[in-house]
């Protein structure tokens, strides 16, 4: 069975849009239109899309916080908002946007307490503890109140306090927003390290394309409230056509520009002298014999496709329907 | 739009059954919270030991030279007003907006992802709270009454235990009532509103603007028995200086005790309600 099924769900929201000076109107906003997904144990997802598009309202309803308008939502065998309580105890969320700790209690506490609420034996909770302690970094702060913590050290004791009861299933919601290139990494390393151990499904929204690159096999894009992507990063590439580029820099500018089969020419740069080709079915190898016998090289590059100009381009496509 | 597959039962709580350990966990860590705050616990002390003069001389005056009003003498007033001021802070009938704040801002979502019933854990960490300000809110200006003021001492054994389970249910009652006005932010984003309403009828039906007794029996009656807010003060306060008899004073308890398991099953109800529409804006 999956750990997550998802079939049809959907999310409504009315809106009042003043029409007059007491008229009101009510029109309803969609903000899931329909979706269905399986994720099965072990699994690391990215779930992408524009500002808007239903990613948090999609987690909200998987985690039991909101009631969906319509179909079907299991996690882990369970109803998200009948059987939130019982849930709760097998899944971790941490939303990027929102702290989850107590604003007065030093970290130290906050996980103790962590451990009533969620009645997790005392030598489970040590070992893992222990654990995030090591991977987080958490040492130099266990003591402070979370008031007083940075963005990026609250942020990795969220994480901490997500995972202190072994959840099966992980949420994030936007967990590296705001965070500098260092936190950011800290805390990639240590979602990468959960993932390969294997037992735990995580969730991922985040609008850094970098985060799914590194962590995620699977890419789920949704738009407009529906899924318009679900496969992994290879394959959205190749849906959208992207290309792997090979830059190559002469010593002069060739009067004409060069025809090389399987390589159509993307770009000239500085003045003719750097040009850039797209590889369709022709190999490095050959784009380089081809360029040899044309100009001297004087260096040459290869660009991997840029998933954020694919995602930005799935954005800017008009969702159909 | 296609039709609606009913597939999302109503939320049960009878699941929810947080051990004791929980529940005391919580209520700790309600105390330390509230503990933290030193300078802001001195000065709810200094302000409410001032009005305790205020108040006190008010109701001497009213006692006149008879040395009496409404029943109470003048040790009896000393009582109700030098504890009563050390209550307030207790059962916090004042300025709680930490549920709706959460509401409005959607930190409630946190609350709602805890294996724990949201009212469960409110109420455990408002009991914690209720220790500190027992500790630290309630004795001084109890002790400033006794050593300044001739003050009514309970005769009765029964009377200090009854008082104890008597304040213990009135910090629930107020808790209840608290509760469901930060609850309005579920449906009114804003609770200024229903905030006044519940200060002013909390102050004045509840007895600390002056004691019930001051008005006809019939409309005292009805407060008692037909709204929850003299069980806040007026009650526990009576019951400790021994207005009435034994089991007349146990009576009153058990209105409080009603009153208490009503406004919970009504919290749970309403707590309900509100999460079917929860809208948990942005991010």
């Amino acid at each position: 069975m999956s750990v997550i099924e998802l079939s049809d769900l959907r999310k409504e929201f009315t809106v009042r849009v003043k029409t007059g000076r007491l008229r009101r109107q009510k029109r309803t906003v969609r903000a899931v239109d329909g979706i269905d997904l399986r994720v099965e144990r072990g699994e690391m997802l990215g779930y992408i899309g524009p500002n808007g598009a239903g990613k948090s309202t999609t987690l909200k309803m998987l985690t039991g916080v909101l009631m969906p308008s319509a179909g079907r939502a299991t996690v882990c065998g369970l109803r998200p908002v009948a059987d939130r309580t019982r849930l709760a105890l097998r899944i971790g969320v941490v939303f990027g946007q929102r702290s989850q700790l107590w604003w007065d209690l030093p970290l130290r506490d906050t996980f103790a307490l962590l451990r009533h609420i969620y009645r997790v034996p005392a030598a489970e909770h040590a070992a893992r503890l222990a654990r995030c302690r090591g991977l987080l970094d958490l040492d130099g702060f266990l003591d402070t109140p979370v008031r007083q913590l940075s963005l990026g050290q609250r942020m990795r004791g969220e994480l901490t306090a997500a995972l202190l009861h072994g959840p099966e299933v992980l949420f994030l919601d936007e967990p590296t927003i705001g965070l500098d290139v260092v936190s950011k990494q800290a805390v990639r390393g240590f979602l990468a390290e959960l993932g390969r151990a294997g037992d735990t499904t995580l969730v991922l929204t985040t609008h850094d394309l970098a985060d799914i690159e590194r962590l995620c096999e699977r890419l789920v894009v949704i738009d407009h409230g529906r899924v318009v992507h679900d496969g992994s990063i290879a394959a959205l590439h190749r849906r959208y056509g992207s290309r792997r580029m090979v830059v190559a820099e002469l010593d002069a500018a060739l009067p004409a520009p060069p025809a090389l089969p399987g390589a159509p020419l993307h770009r000239l740069e500085a003045d003719g002298r750097r040009l850039v080709f797209a590889l369709e079915s022709a190999s490095v190898a050959e784009v380089v014999a081809g360029l040899a016998g044309l100009a001297t090289l004087r260096d040459i590059s290869i660009v991997e496709p840029d998933i954020e100009e694919v995602v930005a381009r799935l954005y800017r496509t008009p969702a159909d329907g | 739009m296609g039709s609606l597959t009913a597939t999302v039962a109503p939320p049960t709580g009878s699941n929810v059954t947080p051990s004791f350990r929980t529940f005391g966990a919580i209520a700790v860590a309600g105390f330390r919270r509230h503990a933290t705050y030193r300078q802001a616990t001195l000065a709810g002390l200094v302000t409410n030991t001032v009005f305790g003069f205020l108040r006190y001389y008010v109701f001497l005056a009213a006692a006149g030279t008879a040395g009496q009003v409404a029943g109470y003498d003048r040790a009896q007033l000393a009582t109700y007003v030098w504890v009563g001021q050390g209550l307030l802070a207790v059962i916090a009938i004042w300025g709680w907006t930490e549920l709706a704040d959460r509401i409005r801002t959607g930190e409630i979502a946190a609350d709602l992802l805890r294996p724990v019933h949201p009212v469960t854990s409110y109420l455990a960490a408002d009991l914690g709270r209720a220790g500190f300000a027992a500790l630290c809110r309630l004795m001084p200006p109890v002790l400033v009454g006794v050593l300044l003021f001739e003050v009514y001492l309970p005769r009765r054994a029964a009377t200090l235990p009854l008082a104890v389970l008597s304040v213990l249910l009135a910090l629930v009652v107020c808790f209840g009532c608290r509760y469901l006005v930060n609850a309005t932010a579920y449906w009114l984003q804003d609770v200024r509103g229903p905030m006044t309403l519940w200060m002013l009828a909390g102050n004045v039906l509840g007895g600390l603007y002056f004691p019930l007794s001051f008005l006809p029996g019939g409309l005292e009656a009805l407060l008692r028995y037909g709204t929850p807010f003299p069980s806040l003060l007026q009650i526990p306060l009576d019951v400790l200086v021994e207005r009435e008899p034994l089991p007349a004073q146990l009576g009153l308890v058990a209105v409080q005790a009603g009153w208490a398991v009503a406004l919970l099953a009504c919290c749970r109800l309403v707590q309900r309600r509100a999460e079917r529409r929860l809208v948990v804006q942005g991010g």
